[in-house]
């Protein structure tokens, strides 16, 4: 028992359990791979990929980079927490786009002639969505800026906690 | 937290999709069948039911919404396990090195079943080859690293859960939150940075994401004016006004059916024991009518609300052709070959009174495109197998 533990690095049912999923994922595999293998698994690979090595460093850099960026401009006014102001309509009308880009694109050739509908509608929806969203953020921000403000010349000495604005 | 609404929601995905599988009775007929060498994978296949008669509508406008609501909790998971997505090497040991293996089918077979679904509701046909044998096998793919996954991970997720109460995080401002203590697998950040964000804020910005998506999409499958609602969903508007003007999945002009394939001419034959029998429009509306309301619903998860059509039953017309204990039905449309033009459907269909060879529905003849002069309308059937511009029938004992 423990030279398998130390031969292969876990207890015997680690191995039991991955070698039974392993027969399945290859039975699956055959057929899956079955017509057209190689764009089929460039297209299993290539999801994990897209996402790790594209979707997730350009998400990541762009919320570095408005956070940078973004940050020596609000020094002046009082902290508010600024950022997910930002964040959170991007990262909603993003998600919209991820989901539904080739309807607002109008990539799906098929479409209208399919379905007896146009195609012509979504790109201004989802901008429409998105100027809301960022909108109302902006309300909720300027509400929020405006109380701190109040708050501020209230008692000077007690300055709010911010944190997207922190130096 | 996203693992624990993943360990639900992903496990009801599979279920409806095998049962969405199962609906398209494959073992009845090679014609059904779109994945003729599943093997073993279709162990569990059973005769379709016509009751309820809403189920493939419930059954596929759940599996497509809430796919679609569970894309945020996915990449919030995916970025939650961010540095074990790039931890390639060193492979510590043999387990260790089949347990990476099986994460890139955890991962790879996720996004790819995602991605696949989620293309194919938008008629984005990108994807290398038919869209049946791909979600299919890939859902096996996935599922077999999935359980893999859970099996390792539940007691760590268990006890993460356990060490912190949902209220008090909750009630958490951002003042007072504090990094994760260091953790044996190497999630948390060495020297994170001063947090922007609360922990409900993180879980309230997916739910919000969920939410939104649910608003913007599931009135394609719920219908009334809630259709209006789904701003972004492929079927959010009626084509057309009229007693025709529900929910088109494929059009007689996209599949080439022509006013003369369907005009005077066009004849029902009726096949089954002895002489074929053979039938104008004129005669079939003479014979007695009988009337269903039933839905429309796709794959692709919309769907209609109930319809009032009326017609001839199948039974009686199985009846007609001299098989009236009939156990199967070969359908054909006239419409040039393609997928979807030829369907088999069981006894149980046959025999259901609502099961009809629809003339008129909501008091007028069918449309063009909603298969006029006769279209096969069966309970709780995927909508593909309800052939249109049907032309000959087929029964057999």
């Amino acid at each position: 028992m423990a030279r398998i533990v130390r031969w292969y690095g876990s207890g015997p049912l680690h191995l039991l359990v991955l070698v039974a999923s392993f027969a399945l994922t290859g039975y699956a595999m055959v057929s899956l791979f079955a017509v057209r293998p190689w764009e089929v698994a460039i297209w299993f690979v290539g999801a994990a990929i897209l996402h790790d090595l594209i979707l997730l460093p350009l998400y990541s850099l762009a919320d570095l980079s408005a956070l940078s960026v973004l940050r020596h401009r609000a020094a002046d006014g009082p902290r508010v927490p600024w950022i997910n102001h930002l964040r959170v309509p991007a990262f909603l009308s993003g998600l919209l786009l991820l989901v539904w880009f080739p309807l607002v694109f109008r990539l799906a050739v098929p479409y209208p002639g399919d379905t007896a509908l146009s195609d012509s509608v979504y790109l201004g929806r989802w901008l429409a969505i998105t100027g809301v969203l960022f909108a109302a953020s902006a309300v909720v921000f300027a509400v929020r800026l405006r109380r701190l403000r109040r708050a501020g010349r209230g008692d000077k000495s007690r300055p709010a906690a911010g944190h997207g604005a922190a130096p | 937290m996203f693992g624990l609404v993943l360990l639900i929601g992903i496990p009801m995905l599979f279920i409806t999709g095998l049962l969405s599988y199962a609906s398209y009775n494959p073992e009845l007929s090679p014609l059904n069948d779109e994945t003729p060498d599943k093997g073993v994978l279709g162990f569990y296949l059973f005769a379709w039911p016509t009751h309820p008669y809403w189920l493939y509508r419930l059954l596929q406008g759940v599996h497509v919404t809430l796919g679609v609501v569970l894309v945020p909790v996915l990449l919030a998971k995916l970025w939650s396990v961010i540095p074990k997505l790039f931890e390639w090497l060193p492979v510590r040991s043999i387990a260790h090195g089949l347990e990476r293996l099986s994460l890139l089918m955890l991962v790879g077979g996720v996004i790819f079943e995602f991605v696949t679904g989620i293309f194919n509701i938008q008629l984005y046909y990108v994807f290398p080859g038919s869209f049946y044998r791909l979600h299919f096998y890939g859902a096996w793919v996935f599922i077999a690293a999935f359980v893999v996954h859970v099996c390792l991970k539940i007691g760590r997720m268990a006890r993460a859960l356990r060490s912190r109460s949902l209220g008090d995080e909750l009630r958490t401002d951002l003042a007072h939150t504090v990094p994760e203590p260091p953790d044996p697998d190497g999630l948390v950040a060495a020297s994170p940075a001063s947090p922007t964000m609360t922990r409900r804020g993180a879980v309230g910005m997916v739910g919000a994401g969920s939410l939104l998506l649910f608003v913007v999409t599931a009135g394609q499958s719920i219908g009334g004016r809630l259709r209006a609602t789904a701003l972004l969903a492929p079927h959010n508007r009626d084509p057309g006004s009229g007693p025709n003007s529900f929910q088109v999945n494929k059009t007689a002009a996209k599949v080439g059916i022509t006013p003369a394939l369907v005009g005077p001419t066009w004849r029902l034959e009726v096949h089954g024991h002895g002489v074929p029998r053979v039938f104008t429009r004129d005669q079939l509306l003479a014979m007695p009518q009988h009337a269903a309301a039933l839905p429309i619903a796709c794959v692709e998860g919309w769907s209609t609300e109930d319809q009032q059509w009326s017609g001839l039953r199948l039974a009686d017309l199985a009846a007609l052709a001299g098989v009236p204990d009939a156990a199967s039905v070969l359908v054909q449309s006239i419409q040039p070959p393609g997928p979807f033009t030829r369907v088999v459907l069981r006894g149980n269909q046959i025999h259901d009174p609502r099961a009809l060879l629809a003339l008129r529905v909501n008091g007028a003849h069918l449309s063009l495109d909603h298969g006029y002069p006769a279209r096969i309308i069966v309970p709780a059937n995927p909508g593909v197998n309800n052939t249109k511009w049907v032309h000959r029938l087929t029964f057999r004992a």
